[in-house]
């Protein structure tokens, strides 16, 4: 019985083999070699992109590296300065306190050496006195007749004299 | 400058002399009426071509052949020719063949996500195949009839056979792309769309029988053969071949891309808290 429209099974059946073998020599011959050139040129920019981001990445590493060093750094020579500084203060101080530790030993020297002076002079005029009186003595004792006591007086008020000049 | 008045004036006298020698020569007689031509255009049953002596086939089926061997052709000569000499910044050429295969590689991604390796293959081959065997009536290839009288080779796809066999192809590639997505569930998809093959076989044949019929009539008339066939013969037939290659090409791609969607899985019902009796 034949089918309305003149259709054919059979040249159906042909028109497939047609677009199979089309379809097959397309893409053997064109969709294939050019599909596989688009994704090798795909792939090979992607590699680029890969390796242009992997140095921006390696870039902003040795950027944050060295940033961290230099805050590192900046902290060494804040930490630095401060301990400089300490040990600045602290060296004043002891020398302040070294100074005031001299100048207390000095001051107590020379208030033993005054001491000293004053009973040396002390001592000095006591003996001075005494050879003093007893020059008087002798000498009162050399003179008969006179009064001892008076000139004893009198020698004594001449030294007093004496020594007010 | 008067070269090129003189050139005109040559020019104008020779198409003139022309158009009078072929008004005064007529045709020499029809073999057939313009309804029996319309009716062979459609039904291809009287004017049949041998197929190398073993079969008689409609001349679509001829031209079919034909523009596969032109396409295998060409496509073999870039092979050969062209494509070893690709560049990474490509020339004119290389550009024009990236952008034919990328066009349909991004059509069959862009609208079947999930599976598209052989889709990208059928709408370049499909597309391809429309586009270059509706220009092929453009160049009016002769052939002989089983009869004898010579005929011109009509687009393969202004043959209800062909139209059909790409159709139903076209069909049978969604429903391959269902069963490789979804087994059985994609079968059942594809022959929901059971009206497609049919929709997309006569819309192929419809809209290029009608190019055909057109063109039939317009050149049956000697005096319809001055001017008008640039337009009706060359722009519709180029309109026809970009528009039926994007029209399957496109709807394949849907309907690829729709069937060989993986299946959603369905959120499980929250069980309902069983109510307390309450008592009184």
């Amino acid at each position: 019985m034949p089918f309305p429209l003149n259709i054919d099974p059979q040249q159906i059946l042909l028109h497939w083999m047609n677009l199979a073998i089309l379809t097959g020599g397309l893409y053997f011959l064109l969709y294939k070699p050019v599909k596989q050139f688009m994704d090798k040129r795909t792939a090979h920019y992607q590699e680029l992109e890969n390796q242009a981001a992997d140095k921006l990445a390696q870039a902003e590493q040795l950027r944050a590296q060295a940033q961290a060093k230099l805050e590192a750094a900046d902290d060494e020579i804040h930490d630095e300065r401060m301990r400089a500084q300490q040990a600045a203060q602290q060296a004043a101080q002891e020398r302040l306190a070294q100074a005031e530790e001299q100048a207390g030993r000095m001051i107590a020297k020379a208030k033993v050496e005054a001491e000293q002076s004053r009973e040396r002079a002390l001592r000095e005029s006591q003996r001075e006195v005494r050879e003093l009186a007893a020059k008087a003595a002798r000498k009162l004792a050399a003179k008969p007749g006179d009064d001892i006591f008076d000139k004893f007086l009198d020698l004594a008020e001449e030294g007093g004299a004496h020594e007010g000049r | 400058m008067k070269r090129h008045k003189k050139g005109l004036a040559v020019w104008l006298t020779a198409v003139l002399l022309l158009l009078i020698a072929a008004l005064l020569a007529g045709s020499p007689g029809r073999s057939e009426s313009v309804q029996e031509a319309m009716r062979d255009a459609v039904l291809h049953d009287a004017n049949q071509v041998s197929l190398l002596g073993l079969k008689t086939v409609s001349p679509g089926m001829i031209s079919a052949f034909g523009v596969t061997a032109a396409l295998l052709a060409l496509a073999a000569v870039m092979r050969i020719f062209v494509i070893p000499r690709f560049r990474l910044q490509p020339g004119k050429l290389q550009l024009l063949l990236e952008e034919w295969v990328g066009l349909f590689d991004g059509m069959a991604k862009g609208n079947s996500p999930h599976r598209n390796k052989f889709l990208g293959l059928y709408l370049f081959s499909a597309g391809s195949y429309i586009f270059v065997g509706t220009l092929s009536e453009l160049l009016g290839l002769q052939a002989v009839t089983v009869h004898g009288h010579p005929i011109t080779l009509p687009a393969p796809l202004s043959d209800v056979n062909g139209a059909i066999a790409m159709g139903t192809l076209s069909y049978l590639v969604i429903l391959s792309g269902g069963i490789a997505s979804n087994g059985l569930g994609g079968v059942g998809r594809t022959l929901k769309e059971f009206s497609l093959p049919i929709s997309m076989s006569f819309r192929l044949f419809g809209a290029l029988l009608s190019g055909l019929l057109v063109t039939e009539l317009v050149y049956y008339y000697v005096h319809l053969s001055f001017v008008l066939p640039v337009v009706v013969g060359v722009l519709f037939t180029l309109l026809h071949a970009l528009i039926q290659s994007y029209v399957l090409t496109m709807l394949v791609a849907l309907y690829y891309g729709e069937v060989s969607e993986p299946p959603v899985p369905k959120p499980k019902k929250e069980k309902k808290p069983a109510l307390q009796a309450e008592t009184p």
